[in-house]
């Protein structure tokens, strides 16, 4: 691990003050907010991360869940995974999120990790977490190291000829199927971002991950209110039974009104270079029979643009599946 | 509490034939190679953080530890896990992968597990930490350190530190009654020797007896 050197911020002001003379945005920066620090000291420790000074923010008061004025729900940054998942507000208006929460990390992690932080996690590719190996996002104009190489976990939707590797996070599909707003305090003031927005895709500069500007914190993010009878799940599929990271995850929210779905919304993980929210699946299965035939034509339709690596090609079968199965178990469909 | 000033604390010996104690002693013959640890204070002010800001090599750290205050000066760069081995000598808690993938490193922060490897310590600064060796003593083991003597729950022994943290911690979490329950809650410690039927049998005695 490089050398650093170690502020604690008082109040976000400060923070955003010190932070806003970084050279890029977070991801990578030279000064570098840190919470958890589940990703960051891991890849620091790998010297991914290099970061000359770090923010410590765990003592600014961004700790709540409650109640938002919108109805909805207002999550702090801070908010531990594991306090999120157990929150009752999030259990009984949310479980998706909290199912989504528990599929990830271990208990100690989870202890730790932070709403914040989650949401910024950054990618498990084994070429960006080796600096003996190419990477574009890690060293921009380097290379893919993954494109021709072992790529059996990367994406198959979003990459582009610079980068295939994914979102690792399952918090980030389940904001993405709830629709969650994402505010930003920063050196020009507030500003919320849908979360479908907050992620960008890697293009040509995979360097960039999210839309934040040096100096942006992540102050909190609001759920809309939940959809009034909607019934969701989280289902997540890797190679082992816990403490894995997705291959394919889908998070599901759908009511269903006389046989037939009213409202649908629907993300995957595991799958994409950002948390994947599937639009055009969901307008094409609303008003369509709740049934398990209409989940594989929508599922079929849906992962159509997929582009497959030579050894994910499994993928593109499994996300179908992974996208029938929980909308079965969503809408409780035998 | 009392302060100690765990830099003082006497290693082991040449005369004493210890594993430890030689290492201890190796350690002692680097740190002389080494520049000594520069002063700077654990808060770099907004003014001192200038485009040429130099970090300060050494801060103050306060644990506290089963009880016990430690004032350190470390390296921001210190783990808790590190902190904890190599300053204050508690080799109780145990480095296996150092990346937050084994949970080897487990030990309570303010009564809730976490990996101490992915801790910085200087975050820690004045909080609450409980390692194994806060837990029991041979004398007086705690309930879970007797249950996996009882049912065998190791076979090497390097990953039980951190098996057991999680298993204390556990009983004080939201988990389900069922051994499927437990398994997923202490998905987190890994065992090489695979002793998960033994660890879920301790686990579970030790649940349905309080």
């Amino acid at each position: 691990m490089e050398r650093f050197g170690y502020v604690r911020a008082h109040d976000k002001t400060e923070a955003i003050a010190l932070a806003r003379r970084a050279k890029t945005a977070q991801q990578g920066a030279d000064i570098r907010y840190i919470a958890g620090g589940t990703t960051l000291v891991d890849l620091m420790k790998l010297d991914v991360e290099r970061p000359q000074t770090l923010i410590d923010i765990t003592h600014l008061p961004l700790t709540q869940v409650k109640a938002a004025p919108s109805g909805g729900v207002e999550i702090g940054a801070l908010v531990r995974n594991a306090d999120l998942a157990h929150h009752p507000l999030i259990q009984r208006d949310y479980p998706v999120l909290s199912e989504a929460l528990l599929s990830g990390a271990s208990a100690q992690l989870r202890n730790k990790a932070t709403t914040g932080g989650n949401l910024l996690q950054r990618t498990r590719c084994m070429y960006f977490r080796d600096v003996a190996m190419p990477c574009n996002k890690r060293e921009p104009g380097s290379g893919c190291g993954a494109i021709m190489g072992i790529n059996r976990v990367m994406a198959i939707l979003g990459g582009s000829e610079h980068c295939i590797a994914t979102n690792p996070s399952d918090m980030n599909v389940a904001l993405a199927a709830l629709e969650a707003m994402v505010h930003i305090e920063g050196a020009s003031g507030h500003r919320a971002i849908p979360i479908a927005d907050f992620h960008l895709l890697p293009g040509e500069t995979p360097q960039r991950e999210t839309v934040l500007q040096p100096g942006d914190l992540v102050s909190h993010i609001v759920l809309p209110p939940a959809a009034p009878g909607s019934q969701s799940t989280y289902l997540k599929l890797r190679d082992r039974a816990s403490y894995e990271f997705a291959l394919a995850s889908a998070a599901v929210v759908a009511t269903v009104d006389s046989g037939h779905i009213q409202r649908v919304r629907i993300a995957m993980g595991g799958v994409g270079t950002k948390p994947w929210r599937f639009i055009e699946a969901e307008l094409m299965l609303t008003g369509m029979p709740a049934t398990t035939a209409s989940y594989k034509q929508v599922a079929a339709a849906a992962l159509k643009d997929a582009r497959p690596q030579s050894q994910n090609g499994f993928k593109v079968a499994l996300a179908q599946r992974c996208l029938v199965h929980a909308l079965r178990q969503a809408t409780q469909t035998v | 509490m009392q302060p100690s000033d765990a830099n003082n604390r006497p290693r082991g010996s040449f005369a004493v034939s210890s594993r430890r104690g030689f290492l201890g002693q190796l350690g002692i013959a680097g740190l002389a190679a080494a520049a000594p640890p520069s002063a700077g204070s654990a808060e770099a002010s907004p003014a001192e953080l200038t485009e040429h800001y130099i970090p300060a090599s050494a801060v103050p750290v306060s644990l506290r530890v089963n009880g016990v205050r430690h004032d350190l000066r470390l390296d921001p760069r210190t783990t808790l896990l590190d902190a904890l081995r190599e300053h204050l000598h508690l080799t109780g808690t145990k480095k296996g992968c150092d990346h937050g993938q084994c949970g080897a490193c487990t030990v309570h922060i303010e009564d809730r597990r976490i990996n101490s490897c992915l801790c910085l310590a200087v975050m820690h600064d004045g909080d609450q930490i409980t390692t194994i060796e806060g837990l029991g003593a041979p004398e007086k083991l705690h309930p879970m350190q007797a249950a996996f003597l009882a049912s065998d729950a190791y076979q090497c022994g390097y990953c039980t530190p951190g098996q057991i943290m999680s298993a204390t911690a556990l009983m004080k979490e939201p988990c389900g009654p069922s051994d499927a329950a437990v398994k997923e809650a202490m998905s987190g410690n890994i065992c090489r020797c695979g002793a998960y039927v033994n660890i879920l049998e301790a686990i579970q005695t030790v649940r349905k007896a309080s």
